[in-house]
Order: structure tokens, then sequence, then C-alpha cells
């Protein structure tokens, strides 16, 4: 798919729904215990409906759980990069790290993710979508992964123009972008939906402004897996509601206080690295650290 | 000096004549006709820039274009050309701008570029670092914190002792670009080390290890190293045989293969002379695509030279980070 070419991502068989309240989150990398919380956290709210963006297993223990939470509830689930490979018996999760030890920590988890989900779930995880779409209020969202046109697409904040995310929503034909991959949450609006706040640039002709012939928003909803490497225990989801006047949605980042000290205790009785555990038990992040930019590394301790 | 002249090791200098690089398309050299396969541009993510044409303060004896401070068959480009170019990059959805030369810090406007560039979107600038005095990093550090995209330096070395470097580099190079990047450590930067592999693979921890303590000992703790692939060219060639007849990309190899791999499908190079497919082809006459961007994007870049096929079988090397292999949707 291009981003020039403006091919859309094609049509669902069926209507989009439409919803006015939503919970998403994505990356649950087995961490049953937050996914419970957040659930939970979310049916207080009064959402009308739950999201996930895919990354069912790896880092944390007993993968099954998370699966089995997400299927007897009947949680709409799109397809990670993790998921795709543990249902295709890929040799590795699509990450496409090439430092050593973010490699040889990769493989860790991903090979006892794989011998520990049990062939039913991986055979069910290839069934999985590799986008939803719905609608909120009158505005068209795609949920997808990493971004609409790779699912393994690392969209970070310090890396991502605001006229990229742009030409990508309109080559998607979506007006709200929502994906996950990266683990951290953020969001950036454009063409009338920018955060209140922003400053403008002191030179009125710099930068260019953006092609949007719409207002967009991009939104990268967290993970519920491991912490977003900022030195707190809780753990990222998103709400996402749609503004009574039509205009832009409002985007709530949400913690998610659990037992991760449970957590960290069936990790270490799973034999899971200790680095692994270290991340529930601090909030910082010891490994996936190459692919990080500097300006998101700086912000971690490791 | 940029790391391009640092990972492409050739002492064969080979200015593109004039009359060639800026001719009009039917002037140039038809495109390769089989064997070679052709890949179109799927999205402009990459826009590279020759900031500094061929021009360094320093004269790699292994640069594969010969970047001196005499050679100017590539010479800086301006604030304008480069603001020209990235005004442009908006209408082609660029996600990430590099800057390379040559040493970019050798451009007198590279403080401003990297302003303009900054206001739009992520900057990566690959740098000898011998030439980053305590005021210019200040501001770059002022720089990166105005901005919300992040500014990377990409610094080259050629392994972990003064001999290694400075038998390549010249005297006193290795302790200069410690002295460098020992300034954006303390200026809250994570510069990316950059060295082309030029041991064996099976000791490239030991390699490792041995950068994690050299940088240790800079106050860099948690050291970002990239290590690429060599590339059979120059010295390189002549330690290790260099391609094979048989080392070329093919059509045959290219079905079912992940285009995205290739830098040359997602990026171009903007230089003073025009656009080109991408840093290493450089002195490459038909990798010149165009006059300008517009041109550049809609022409194809043919995989006919040896290099391509490191850049097939390792991925695109030039970018920060490896793109995955497709996942499908």
């Amino acid at each position: 798919m291009s981003l020039r070419d403006g091919a859309p991502a094609g049509n669902p068989p069926e209507p989009e729904p439409t919803h006015h309240r939503v919970a998403l989150f994505g990356g649950v990398y087995s961490n049953h215990l937050a996914l419970e919380a957040a659930l939970a956290d979310a049916g207080d709210r009064g959402v009308d409906a739950v999201y996930c963006l895919g990354d069912l297993g790896a880092f944390g223990p007993h993968p099954d759980r998370t699966v089995e939470i997400l299927r007897e509830r009947g949680i709409p689930v799109l397809r990670g990069n993790y998921d795709d490979s543990l249902a295709r018996g890929l040799d590795d999760c699509q990450c496409g790290y090439t430092d050593p030890r973010d490699n040889h920590y990769a493989r860790l988890s991903y090979r006892y993710t794989f011998t520990r989900t049990s062939p039913e779930h991986r055979a069910w995880m290839g069934t999985l979508p590799g986008e939803i779409r719905f609608r909120l209020g009158g505005h068209r969202v795609l949920c997808c992964h990493g971004s609409p046109r790779r699912t393994n697409e690392f969209l970070w904040e310090s890396t991502t123009p605001t006229h990229f995310l742009a030409a990508l929503a309109r080559d998607h034909e979506a007006d709200i972008v929502l994906g996950t991959h990266t683990g951290i949450h953020w969001s950036r609006g454009w063409g009338g939906w920018e955060e209140s706040g922003r400053t403008g640039s002191a030179d009125e002709a710099w930068p260019p402004v953006p092609p949007a012939e719409r207002p967009g928003l991009h939104v990268n909803v967290g993970a519920l897996g491991r912490p977003a490497n900022d030195g707190r225990t809780e753990v990222w989801y998103t709400l996402l509601e749609a503004s009574e006047d039509g205009g832009r949605p409002t985007v709530r980042f949400v913690p998610v206080n659990y037992d991760h000290d449970r957590l960290a205790r069936e990790m270490q009785d799973e034999e899971l690295p200790e680095e692994f555990v270290e991340t529930i038990r601090t909030g910082w992040w010891t490994t996936c650290l190459e692919i990080l930019p500097g300006k998101e590394r700086a912000r971690g301790r490791h | 000096m940029a790391s391009v002249c640092d990972f492409y090791p050739t002492p064969v200098s080979r200015p593109l004549p004039v009359a060639l690089a800026e001719g009009s398309p039917a002037e140039r050299p038809a495109p390769a006709e089989p064997p070679s396969p052709t890949v179109p541009l799927t999205s402009l993510d990459d826009l590279w820039f020759q900031v500094s044409g061929t021009v360094c303060n320093l004269r790699c004896s292994h640069c594969f274009i010969s970047c001196s401070p005499e050679n100017d068959s590539f010479w800086f480009l301006s604030r304008e050309q480069v603001r020209e170019a990235l005004a442009d990059s908006v209408e082609h959805g660029v996600k990430e701008y590099y800057f390379t030369g040559g040493e970019p810090f050798m451009n007198r406007d590279i403080l401003g570029i990297l302003a303009d560039t900054l206001a739009l979107g992520p900057a990566t600038v690959l740098t000898n670092a011998t030439v980053l005095p305590g005021r210019r990093v200040e501001a770059l550090a002022e720089l990166a914190a105005a901005s919300p995209y992040t500014l990377e330096l990409r610094v080259s070395l050629d392994g972990t002792t003064r001999e290694t470097n400075d038998d390549i580099r010249g005297e006193g190079a290795f302790r200069r670009a410690l002295d460098g990047m020992e300034r954006l450590v303390a200026a809250g930067f994570l510069p990316i080390v950059t060295c082309m592999r030029s041991w064996p693979e099976e000791d490239t921890p030991r390699v490792l290890a041995d950068f994690r303590e050299l940088l240790a000992g800079i106050g860099y703790d948690r050291a970002r190293i990239k290590i690429l692939p060599p590339l059979q060219m120059g010295q390189e060639a002549e330690r290790t045989g260099g391609y094979r007849p048989y080392e070329r990309v093919t059509r045959a190899m290219m079905e079912g293969f992940d285009a995205d791999q290739l830098l040359c499908s997602r990026s171009r190079l903007v230089t003073a002379r025009g656009v080109w497919t991408c840093p290493i082809l450089l002195d490459t006459a038909s990798a010149r695509l165009g006059d300008g961007l517009d041109e550049a994007v809609e022409a194809p870049a043919v995989l006919s030279e040896p290099a391509c096929w490191t850049c097939y079988r390792s991925g695109a090397i030039c970018s920060n980070l490896p793109v995955g292999t497709e996942t499908d949707r």
C-alpha cells in the first residue's frame, strides 16, 4: 500500500458500528491482571465499546489467560505483529531488532509465549482482522496495530511528522487513526483539531501548512502489558469520546493501577528474565531499547 | 566527515561529469536493461540531504567519494535550497529527514537548516563529531529542546582505538571525535555510534563490549551503537576480494521480496546538483533521478550496482532503524 497512491485499505464486509464513548488498548503482553483491571475501570466509566489493538502475548506470564479473557468477553481484537507471528508459527515477533541484547530477550520472550499459547488460541489469532473500523459520532475511525499501512511500523511521537499523519489518514479514508505498537501513548491533531495550548511558530511562513483537507487525529492508545517507560508502575489505556458539537473528540489517557507485585511474582515463578520483572516493578524499560528514538529514550533510565 | 564516507570505503573518486549531472532527461543514460530489476518509490518516507556536498574537514583514506576540504564536486546546500525541498516534502508525506556529506557541520547554515527541519519533523545528522565545539553543542541542545521531534546525531567511528581510527582519519581525529561526543552526551544527547563491521561476525559481541567500555569512559553509559554491514568496495574489496560476479540483485530475486527493505523504495537524496537515488550511489551517474523531488519520485531506482546486493541482503542500512519484515494485513 502506498501513502502517495492513496490506496484505501478496503471496506469491511459489515456496516461500521457507531459509538459515543470507547475504551481502547493494545500491547497486553500477557498482563492478564492489568487487562482485568482496565476492563473493570472502563466498565465503571460507562463505555459503550471496548477494542483491543493487538499483541496479546509477549513479556508476561501465562499467555493463554489474556486470550481467554478477551474471547470470553467478546471484545473485538485486531491482529498485532506478535499475534501474527504466533498464528503463522514464525521464528520471531517481527519487531526487527538488530541489537544482540534486544534480540536475546525478544527471543526468550517469543519462545516462552509460543510454547505456552495453545494451538487453538494461535489458530484463532490467525483469524483476527488487520484493522477495525467504526464511527465515533460522525467521524470515521480506523484502528490498526502499528500504522494503517504496516502492522509493525513504529510511529513514535518524536519521529512522526504531522503532515505524515495527515497523509496517512487521508490515504486510508479515516478522520481518526488509532494504533498501539510502540507501547507509549500519545496523540496529535491537525486541521483544526490541534491540542489546546500548542503554540504556533514565530515565523508565520514556516513550517508550511500541512495539506489537511479536513481535521484529523492520531492516537497511540498505549499498552496494558508494561509501563510506559516513565518510572510509574501503572499501565495505560485510552478513552475516546465524541464531542457534542461534532468537533474534536476527547482523548483521555487512563493510568491503570493493578497488582503489579503479583504479576512480578508470577513472572519470576515462570522464570521469565529478571529484566522484565524489573520493568514491571520500576516502570522503566530495560529491554527493547534499540527501537526508542533519542527523545523518548532520554526520558527513560536505561 | 559524514558516515556515508565512513561506511563505503573506496579510494576512488569519480566526480560526476557536469553535463551528465545537469543535463535533461534525454541526455541521461538509458535505464539499465534486464537483468537489473527496478524498484518504484512506494512512499517517500526518508528524505536525505547531501548538505555539505563532498566537502569534509577530514580526508579519510577509505572514503568512497573521497570527501576532503578540497573536493567540491558536490557543493553545499543552502538554507534556501533545503527549505524548498522541505516544503515539497510536506506534499509527499515525508516521515524522516537525514543530513549527510562530507561533514554536515562544515555547512555554515546547518543550525538554521536544522531549525527549519525540526519545525516539520525528526532530523538525523551523520557526523564525524570533530567539529562540535561547546557553543555549537549548546545550540543543538536548544534546537532539540524546542522541538517536539527528535534530533539524532550519528557519529562515525572506525573501531574502538586511536590506532584503528587515526590510521584512516588522520592524526587526532579519534580524540576529537570522543571529545565532541562527550559534549553531546553532557548536553543530553544519546548519539548513535556508527561503525562498519570489519571483523568476523562472531566477534560482534566482543566489539560491542569494547565500544560500551570506551563510551562509558566519556560518561556515555547507555550507548546506542549501530554496526553496519561491510560493503565490498574500495579497500574493503581488497581485504575480502570484493563482490563476486553472482552478487548482483536480479529480477528473479525480487519475486516475493519485500522491496520496502530497500532504502530506494522509500527514500531520495537531495544534492546541490539534483536528486539521487540514495547516498551510497552519489558517484553513479544513472542514480541521478531528476532536478527536483517531483521528478525524482516518479523515476524508479535501478538495482544495477554491486552495493545494491548488500542493501538487498541487510536491509536499508542507512536508516536509523531497520524496517521490520512485512506483516500482511
